[in-house]
């Protein structure tokens, strides 16, 4: 077992708990214990991009050190930090940047955090779990498969995190690949849609649902139209307004048939047959279980 | 000649000057050089919502008038960072929008308030969704 620290973050010990059952069971299967931080803290989920903003940076520089003392101390085998949540992975990744390409901050930044008995210095590297399966390569995810996805077609939607800006994303910026090969080596069918980059409207769903109604309704249309059964996320906001917005859809536009959206490693966690525990499909809405049934994937 | 290859070309008077140096200042972005293509405007998901487009509130930058924070346009903006991916001169549009709203956070305002939220909802929304929503819009 190789043995990496893992950054959950706060979603996905909440309302994303099926995001992370199913990540640590996938990765599990493939030879990695993912180790979390005895301690860690909100990574604050949005990247500070006023330049003159250093205290936002804090959060995500204390978890980095967390990692860095893990990997110091021997727990973990590298100084790799993965990360599940589109969110945490665009702030701890780019805080990481400003922190090792501005002397002046990484000074302000070390100065404050005077208290801590180590000092962080630049050196754990921010990556998102996607990354750590294309690096051990698409034919051994292939390996560990035990119930093919055939037949199930798949929309991955990446969102805007996991891909933008340019220079932080986990692929190409503009023609990613990256989960549609994920989903070619776990046996679905991928489908391709216009609108897997194009933004759910993100945190506006707190206070405008109508407009997130709208931008939900425009991409998991998309993604019907395709062909999908099913859309496939790896940012809970994404799923959150593309998943249980769905009944906001539905009063704007009457006429909209529902379609599940759940977590890649919920499906990576039922094609290498891990059982109901790490699939966690009872906290999707709109439940994607009886689709799964249907396609002879799940048992009834 | 080195007027062209200078990017402050445009000459404001100087109350616009100190605006238009202000927003430079801290969205770190180089405003001056848009030529007002639309690329921004054009890929936003959000137009439908705003009153000004992404590429008239760089604009109204680049000429230093601080109507720009009057703007609804600066609220509605989700940082999805599409206009950054787009712009061919390099301007990171959302970096902007982010200085025009904390000129006016910073002032103790407040766009949204967790009040209006019911029980239900602050116990369904997704903890990303809640802080990041705060982070952006309050000060």
């Amino acid at each position: 077992m190789t043995k990496l620290a893992y950054y959950p973050g706060c979603t996905l010990k909440t309302t994303a708990k099926n995001f992370d059952d199913s990540t640590v069971a996938s990765a599990k299967a493939l030879g990695i214990e993912l180790v979390e931080p005895e301690r860690w803290n909100c990574c604050g989920t949005v990247h500070a991009l006023a330049k003159d903003d250093v205290m936002h940076h804090l959060a995500p520089v204390r978890n980095m050190l967390r990692v860095q003392e893990m990997n110091s101390e021997g727990q973990v085998d590298s100084k790799e930090m993965i990360t599940l949540c589109a969110m945490c992975y665009n702030t701890l990744k780019r805080s990481n940047q400003t922190f090792n390409e501005d002397s002046d901050k990484k000074q302000k930044i070390q100065d404050i955090m005077f208290k801590e008995e180590a000092t962080y210095s630049g050196s754990v590297e921010v990556k998102h779990f996607l990354e750590t399966l294309k690096e051990m390569g698409w034919d051994k995810v292939k390996e560990a498969v035990k119930t093919p996805l055939t037949g199930l077609k798949v929309a991955p939607y990446y969102g805007c995190l996991l891909l933008r800006p340019r220079g932080i994303g986990i692929d190409d910026t503009d023609n990613p690949r990256i989960i549609e090969d994920l989903f070619e080596a776990l046996g679905a069918e991928v489908v391709n849609f216009a609108y897997k980059q194009k933004c759910c409207g993100s945190y506006n769903t707190v206070h405008m649902k109508e407009v997130v109604g709208d931008l939900a309704h425009k991409i998991l249309k998309q993604a019907k139209d395709g062909g999908a059964d099913i859309l496939a996320t790896a940012c809970p906001l994404c799923e959150y307004n593309l998943g249980p917005r769905q009944e906001q859809v539905k009063v704007q536009y009457p006429s909209f048939d529902s379609i599940p959206v759940v977590y890649f490693t919920q499906l990576m966690s039922l094609a290498f047959g891990l059982g109901d525990e790490a699939m966690a499909f009872e906290a999707n809405r709109p439940d994607p279980r009886p689709l799964l049934r249907e396609k002879g994937l799940l048992e009834e | 000649m080195s007027s062209f290859r200078s990017t402050s070309v445009l000459r404001l008077h100087p109350e616009n000057k100190v605006f238009n140096e202000r927003i430079k200042e801290l969205s770190g972005e180089e405003i001056d050089l848009c030529f007002q293509c639309g690329a921004c405007s054009s890929g936003c998901p959000m137009t439908q919502e705003m009153d000004y487009l992404p590429s008239k509130i760089i604009r109204m930058t680049q000429l230093g008038l601080d109507e720009a924070l009057d703007s609804g346009t600066i609220w509605v903006c989700t940082t999805c960072f599409n206009c950054e991916v787009s712009c061919p001169r390099g301007i990171d549009v959302a970096n902007v929008m982010e200085s025009l709203r904390q000129l006016v956070l910073r002032k103790k305002y407040d766009r949204v308030s967790l009040d209006e939220l019911t029980p239900e909802e602050l116990r369904e929304l997704p903890p990303i969704a809640i802080i990041s929503n705060q982070r952006k819009l309050t000060g």
